[in-house]
Order: structure tokens, then sequence, then C-alpha cells
């Protein structure tokens, strides 16, 4: 019904109930897999695993949620230039604090109270 | 200015600076991702705020997580994505003109936003109780004066307390993240002084983690509750039938910035609970 | 306010009537009206702290004011200028009545949005100024911590005060880049759009996605004075330079949110005075996107010697360079635009080659700056100051005062004394160079800035820039007399005075409500071939007859 009149008066792409329900069935068992990975030690893999299944539960809500897949490309555009944003500010922000903090020097720690 | 420009064929909710009613939804659209990219820069600074103190000091962070309930995060994780689920749900009732399913999703939402809070104030309620806070007020010590028949079952009981108390097993459990005790410039331990790691000492400035901490989850809190009170207005005009195929543009623009709260603690959960 | 009348003689000015029907209007030009005679009082307010400092260092030492009272005025003429003056001067005033106007289009895409906008400014201003009188503030503009988190001063309402403005100013942005993208007419591509528009959406593309990161940044500040969060507080295990980069991520491109527009009306100016089409448009035009881009690469700079990391200072340096290319593609086409073509020396084109000159020296002299080992010489001297005002001011104000003329026939519908007009220009001009060429001099030879006290030394140059800026002050009075003898005296303005042919200049002056009578069509703004000098009305007609406004014959 929807996609009779798309072409004129109709806006926004309508999401068939099937595939929100697979969406939402997705983030629930990745959100069990991010607690569970936590139980193992994979050093400093850790993290990249944990972000990784973050990334892809955001890029579910973004595409099919708020219905980015079917949206205007510039949507898109504000959305990437915002994340590169961030990602050049955190970048610079660890490469500074990287290059002066005590700890980073290889062996060094920080005091720890007794 | 919109309802006296119904002349004209015109339908009622198209402004007049528009030409017709896909151009005033894309506009709508864009500016709403305009908005929403504000707000993740807003929200960078935080994160940037926790990935400089993160890295320069991982022992903090290691040590205090250990203080957060990862079952009630994960709980509310899943609150928070259903309700996700079900706005989206919702703005597909608005485009069909399905006016009780879309009341009965709205308010399902709603719903899960005050599910959400209240996990929180729970967790909140413990770590106010335990002086698990920011700055000065970080003073765990007051964990003692509450040692009685007041805690919760929630709390946060395996989380290391004192050092005569001994750690918890799984302190022992951190080889990777955390570098040998050694020498260094000032702030640092000189050479066999230090204590060995993973031992359950309490390292230095455990209260920046609880600043991050109250500062990343309650902005997102008030983001939770500003989207709340848009999904309150919505469900209210929904009731009286305000949206249909024709106009759905304020659900469709609420229900993206409840998916970009959603989309924030999607990344919160594991940088604040599931440290490693 | 919808059923306009459409009688000949209706416009935007005279169609409604009443305090109200001005401050809840949702009309872009009144609104950008609002805007203007909002930040000419705090240009006033802010000038007259500018007089005090440079009264105040007139001797060295104790002259009119103690060294408290010294530091809470150089903050607060910082504070106002910047947050309330230059940052929403060229696109909330000048391009919020321009930019539809530009596109042919009835209004901006929010109007409503609009309106808090201002309103937005009104509140933010008004707590920014409360706190002046309560207890102003005296860590400079930058509320650097450690001391903005120590000092005695209301630096949580100021901070208050400039979150809500920088939430206007986000709106401002955000309404410029939907209103470019969703309406503009049929006919009008990117590449046919007046160049002052692509200086607006860089800008606006900077206002959206850097203003959060200060309203983050002010929340920090206010939660560690408030809660003593300990982020940015040493003693506490924080990390003060940290701020730094928090302030500056925003407050660098910050500073491009000022030129970008200037540089979009030069574009403009040089074109029109010169009569000749502008020379390399895309170069033009996408050179305000690439100094949007530079502009987020940029901000260590700021923090050379503030303690940041060698190598971050070394990328910072190499990346602030580049910067140059995109500025000087701008100067050499607007030179080449110039070239051989009929200069006309009206007020706005004397702006527009003060512009030029004085964009030039602020930006060569910001290469010095930008090398490592010369800014450890030169940082927080004079030489900064000097600087950052002939980009600000000789670039930013001078831009600005040549728009307000350009388009002020548009606005008011009253042409303004054009003798007194060149006069003033050349006044603003000299008296600029006096005031700020010799901080150049002064910065190079050692005079720290923020300074209360200084060195006998420096007593002759102090005093020279005095004068300089009691000079200015001159031009302002004259200017700012002979914009408002126009409003009550002035000629009538015809609809095109400089023969240009973006749209605004196809719709009488001043504009109906509607903006147009009819449906307009993008049309090549640097084309002045259809427009011929009409002495009769001191203005420009179309070449085959009428006045342009009516007619859709010039499209």
């Amino acid at each position: 019904m929807a996609t009779e009149h798309n072409h004129h008066d109709q806006v926004g792409h309508v999401v068939p109930v099937p595939l929100l329900g697979g969406v939402i069935a997705a983030l629930m068992i990745l959100t069990w897999l991010t607690v569970f990975v936590t139980k193992f030690d994979l050093g400093s893999l850790n993290i990249f695993i944990a972000l990784g299944i973050a990334v892809i539960k955001g890029a579910l809500v973004v595409l099919f949620f708020m219905h980015l897949r079917w949206d205007a490309p510039i949507n898109g555009i504000v959305l990437i230039s915002s994340l590169l944003l961030v990602f050049l500010f955190i970048g610079f922000a660890l490469m500074d604090s990287a290059a002066y903090a005590p700890d980073q020097i290889p062996g060094y720690a920080p005091r720890i109270n007794p | 200015m919109t309802d006296s420009h119904g002349s004209e064929g015109h339908p009622a909710h198209l402004q007049h600076h528009f030409d017709n009613s896909r151009q005033q939804f894309s506009a709508s659209k864009l500016g709403m991702w305009l908005f929403l990219a504000t707000e993740i820069l807003l929200f960078a600074g935080l994160f940037v705020a926790y990935a400089v103190y993160r890295s320069n000091h991982p022992e903090i962070f290691i040590y205090a997580h250990y203080f957060l309930d990862t079952k009630l995060g994960g709980i509310n994780t899943m609150v928070l994505l259903l309700s996700s689920f079900t706005m989206a749900w919702g703005v597909r009732a608005a485009q069909l003109g399905q006016r009780k399913l879309l009341v009965a999703l709205l308010s399902l939402t709603l719903l899960g936003g005050f599910g959400f809070l209240g996990i929180k104030y729970v967790e909140y309620e413990a770590k106010w109780k335990h002086g698990l806070l920011w700055g000065t007020n970080y003073n765990p010590e007051s964990h003692d004066d509450h040692t009685g028949a007041d805690e919760h079952a929630e709390e946060v009981e395996e989380a290391p307390t004192a050092p005569e108390t001994g750690a918890p097993d799984r302190l022992n459990l951190e080889p990777t993240v955390v570098p040998p005790s050694a020498t260094g410039p000032a702030g640092t331990v000189p050479p066999g002084e230090g204590l060995p790691h993973g031992q359950g000492a309490e390292p230095d400035n455990v209260h920046i983690f609880f600043g991050i901490y109250f500062l990343m989850t309650g902005l997102h809190g008030i983001h939770v509750l500003v989207g709340m009170s848009l999904i309150f207005w919505i469900l209210l005009k929904s009731i009286g039938g305000a949206y249909g195929p024709k106009y759905f543009t304020p659900v469709d623009l609420v229900g993206l910035y409840w998916h970009l709260v959603d989309l924030i603690w999607i990344f919160l959960f594991p940088l604040l609970y599931l440290i490693h | 306010m919808s059923t306009a009348a459409t009688t000949p003689d209706s416009n935007y000015l005279n169609v409604t009537k009443g305090a109200l029907s001005w401050l809840l209007t949702l009309d872009h030009k009144r609104i950008g009206i609002l805007y203007l005679v909002s930040i000419l009082s705090s240009f006033f307010l802010g000038g007259m702290m500018a007089m005090l400092i440079r009264t105040e260092l007139l001797t060295p030492g104790d002259t009119i004011m103690t060294a408290d009272q010294y530091n809470q005025v150089f903050t607060l003429h910082g504070a106002i200028m910047i947050f309330l003056f230059i940052i929403p001067g060229i696109p909330a005033a000048l391009g919020n009545f321009v930019l539809p106007l530009m596109l042919g289009a009835k209004d901006v895409a929010f109007p409503r949005l609009n309106l808090m906008s201002w309103w937005l400014w009104i509140t933010g201003a008004f707590i920014a100024v409360a706190s002046i009188l309560i207890n102003a503030v005296d860590t400079g503009w930058t509320f650097y911590t450690p001391y903005s988190t120590t000092t005695g001063t209301s630096v949580t309402l100021i901070v208050t005060g400039v979150f809500i403005l920088g939430f206007s100013s986000i709106l401002t942005g955000l309404n410029f880049i939907v209103t470019i993208h969703k309406l503009r007419p049929k006919g009008m591509t990117w590449f046919k759009m007046p160049l002052l528009l692509w200086g607006l959406y860089s800008t606006a593309i900077i206002q959206v996605l850097a203003t959060p990161v200060l309203g983050i940044t002010l929340l920090l500040l206010a939660m560690e004075r408030v809660m003593g969060i300990g982020i940015f507080d040493a003693a506490l295990g924080g990390d003060p330079v940290l701020f730094q980069h928090f302030f500056w991520f925003y407050s660098h491109p910050a500073v491009y949110i000022m030129i970008l527009p200037a540089m979009g009306v030069i574009s403009e100016l040089i074109s029109v005075f010169s009569r000749k089409h502008i020379f390399g448009y895309k170069f033009i035009a996408f050179s305000s996107i690439a100094i949007a881009v530079f502009s987020f690469l940029v901000w260590g700079h700021h923090m050379f010697t503030s303690g940041q990391s060698e190598l971050v200072n070394m990328i910072f340096s190499a990346l602030t360079f580049s910067v140059s290319i995109p500025s000087a593609i701008k100067v050499f086409n607007w030179l080449a635009t110039m070239y051989k073509g009929r200069i006309q020396l009206d007020t706005p084109m004397l702006y527009a080659l003060s512009f030029l000159f004085l964009f030039t020296i602020g930006g060569l002299t910001g290469l010095f700056l930008a090398t490592l080992a010369t800014d450890i010489h030169l940082h927080d001297t004079y030489f900064i100051v000097a600087h950052f005002h002939y980009v600000m001011f000789g670039g930013t104000v001078i831009a600005f005062l040549g728009g307000l003329h350009y388009w002020w026939p548009k606005m008011t519908g009253k042409m303004y004394n054009e003798k007194l007009g060149r006069i003033a220009s050349v006044i603003l001009f000299v008296g600029f160079n006096v005031t700020f060429f010799t901080q150049f001099v002064m910065g190079s030879r050692g005079m720290p800035r923020r300074y209360f006290h200084y060195q006998e030394q420096f007593t002759s140059l102090n005093q020279l820039s005095s004068v300089g800026s009691y000079i200015m002050a001159v031009a302002f009075f004259m200017i700012a007399g002979y914009l408002l003898h126009s409003l009550a005296k002035g000629r009538k303005a015809p609809a095109n005075p400089w023969g240009a042919n973006s749209l605004e200049w196809h719709t009488p002056s001043p504009p109906p409500f509607d903006n147009f009578d009819r449906e307009m069509r993008g049309v090549d703004p640097y084309d002045y071939t259809g427009w011929k000098y009409d002495e009769s009305i001191e203005g420009y007609v179309p070449v085959g007859g009428g006045d342009g406004t009516r007619d859709s014959r010039a499209v």
C-alpha cells in the first residue's frame, strides 16, 4: 500500500515489521555476546572486540531503525562527517597525551597507594 | 503561519515557503540529522576525556569498573534497545495510519524510558551510598558506615572494598593491561618500592573514573529525559490522531532522537561496564 | 501576517506594526534586522572596553583603573567581541537577511528555529552581561584552567551565557545548511550560487560541527567549578592541557566562522564594483570548503607553548601552513577579478580593498606564528594581538562594514551619504593601521599581551597605538551618524543601486514581505551585462527596460 504512491505525496520509507524484529533480535544476541566475551582474557583484544560489537550494533540501529539505508545520501554524509571529527578529536588528544604521559614510557607505572 | 496557508490545495501542515510535502519532509530530516551530528559531537568531548584517561591510567579503569554492576547495565541496555524497537515500529504505524497501534507502541517506548531511568536510579543510589563519587567527593571509606541491613540486593558486593579485606580473585586476573611497576618520572614509583599489581591495591585517583562515569551517564540520562518528554508530547498528539501517511514528521524526528540516545548507550555500556 | 497586503508600497518593514510583530516575527528579514541591532549594540559595548584598555595603556601602571579591573576589562572586551559580535556578526545579521533573498526563496527552511536562535542569543547575551555586573570575569576570553576553576569571579555564569549563545549559533548554521540544500530555486545549481552562499555554507558546517564541543567544554568547566569533578584539575590527577585541547577544538574553527562569511562578502563586492565576472569561481567556492575542513585540523597551534608534545606540535605546525593555500587562492582570484576591471570606488569597494590589504598582512603574519621556533619568541606578545586583530578586525569587521554598506539600501530602502561613507572608511583604515601595526613592532620587541604594567621603553609605541584607536573611534561615530541619518533623511534607494545581478537585487528595496512577486530562477550572479546605469534614479535598470523587480525577463 505504501509502495503504490511512493512517488508523489508519500514520504519516507516504511520498514516491514519482520525486518524490525530481526534487527532487535540481532541486537539482543550481540548484547549477550559482548557481555559473554568479557569473561575471557584476550589481552588488548578485549576492547577491540567490545567496540567492534558496539559498532555493529550501532550500524544496525542507524541503518534500519533510523532508516538511513533508504534515506537521502546527504543525511549519511552528515553522520559520517560527525564521526570523522570524533575520531580526529580522540586521535589527536591521544597522540598528544601518549607522548607526554609518564606511564606510557615502557616499564614505567603510576604510583599505587599501599 | 502553518494554518493560514491551507488554500490552493496545500495541505494544512505545509509551510508557505516550501513547494511540496516531500521538500518539507526532506528538509526536516536533514535538519534533524544535523542536530544529531551536534549531539554526537557534544558527547565526543566526554569520549575524548574517557580515551585519554583510560589510555594513560588503565589501572584506574580496571580497578574501578568492578564497582559497576554488569548485570544491571546489561539489563538496561536491553531495555533501551527494546524501546528503540517499539519506537521504530511506531514510526511504521504512523506512516500507515495505524492510530491505536501507534499509541500503544509509543506508550511502550515511554515505559522503556521509565524502566531505564529506574534501573539507573538504583545504580546511582548504590554509588552514592558507598561514596563512589567524583573528585573530592570520592570517599569509598563511607562504605563501612553502611555495612548494615540497608544494603540493596543489587549492590556491588563483589567490588573490592578496602585493601585489608583482601581483593576478590578476579583482580588477580589482570596481567595484560597494567604495566609492571617500575621507576619513572614524577608520580611513579621508584624501583623496589612499588606494590606489585594485582593485589587489589587501590590506585591513585580512582575518582577520575567515577567523574567520567557520572558525566557520561548523567548527560546521557538527561537526554533520555528529554527524549521521554518528546515521546510524551507526540503520544498525546497521536491520541488525537494527528499523524497519518501524509504527515508523520514529528514521530519520525522524535524517533531519530530516541535512536541516537540508544546509540550512545550502545557505546557507553561496553566502555564503562565491560572493561577488561 | 501571512495575508500581506500587496500594494506597491507594502514592504517587510511596514507590512505589520508594533513591537510584538518584530519580537515574534518569523520573517528572516526582520530577524536579520533584530540580529543587526543586537550585535551592533554588543559591538558598541566591546568597543567601549577597547577604548578603556587603550586609555589605560597610555602610561605604564595605573592610569585610569587598577590591575584587577584591567584584567576584567580585557576579558570582557574579548568575550563580548567574539561571542556576541563577530561570531554571529555576518551570518546571523547580514546572512539571515540576504541568504533567502539570494536563493530567491521566501524564507529560511525553519523560520521558528530562526526566531528561537535570536531569542537564545538575547538570553545568552543577557546572562553574559549580567555576569559583568555581578562580578566580572578576569580569566581572558579563553577561560583557561586552572585559573578559571579557582578565580572568585563569576565564571560559571558567563560560561552558562556562552553555552546558550553556542546553541543560538548552531541553530543559525543548521538552518542555513538545510536552506541551501533544499530551497535553491530552479536553475540555481551549486555552482551558480553567489559566493557569499558558499561562504555561509562552509561557515554553517563549522557552526554545526564545532560548537557542540564548546558546549561540552564549558559544561565540564562549570562542573569542575560547581562539583569539583577533577577532570582538568592537576591536583586531582586531571589534565589542564586537555582543557586547552577541548577549548581550541571549537575555538580555532570558530576563527573561521568569523572569516569565511567575510570572504564571501568580499567575493561579492570585488566582482560587483569591478564590473567584471568573478575570476575562478570554482576555486573560490572550493577553497571555502577547504578552509572549513582545514579549520578542524590546526587547533593545536594555539598550544605550542602549553606543554603540548613535540610530535603533535610538529604536525599542527605543518597543517597550519597548509591553511594559507586556500586563503591565498582566494586572494589571487580576487586580484585577478579586479585586473582590467572597471573599478568603482564606492564605499563598499573601499572596504573590500581595505580587507585585501589588511587580511593579507594578517594572514602572512600567521605564518610566522605557525613556525614553531618563531612562535616561542612571539607567543603571548603583542605580535599575537596584532595578528588576530588584523584578521578579525581588518578582515571580518571591515568586510562586515563593507557588506553593511552594500546591503544597507536593500535593508532599509535608504541611501546613506556616499561622500561621508568614503571619508569614514579611509579614516578607519588609517586608524586601524596606526593602532595595530604599532603592536606588531611592540610584540616583536617583547611586550607581552594582557599586561597591565609595561616597561618605559614601550611607552611611546603604546601611546601611538592608543591614538590610532581614538582615530578609529572617530570613524565609527561618523559611520553611526550618517547611517542613522540616512534612516530619517536618506534618499530613497533604487532596487539595484550597484548594478549587481544576484537575486536580492531583482526585488524592490526594501523587499516585500514575500521577498519576490514571482517565481525566481537561478541566474549567473556575476553577469552584469543585463544592467545599465540610469541617471534619473541613480541606480541600475535592466537593459530591456523596467526596473528589474517585476518581470522575469532579466532571468
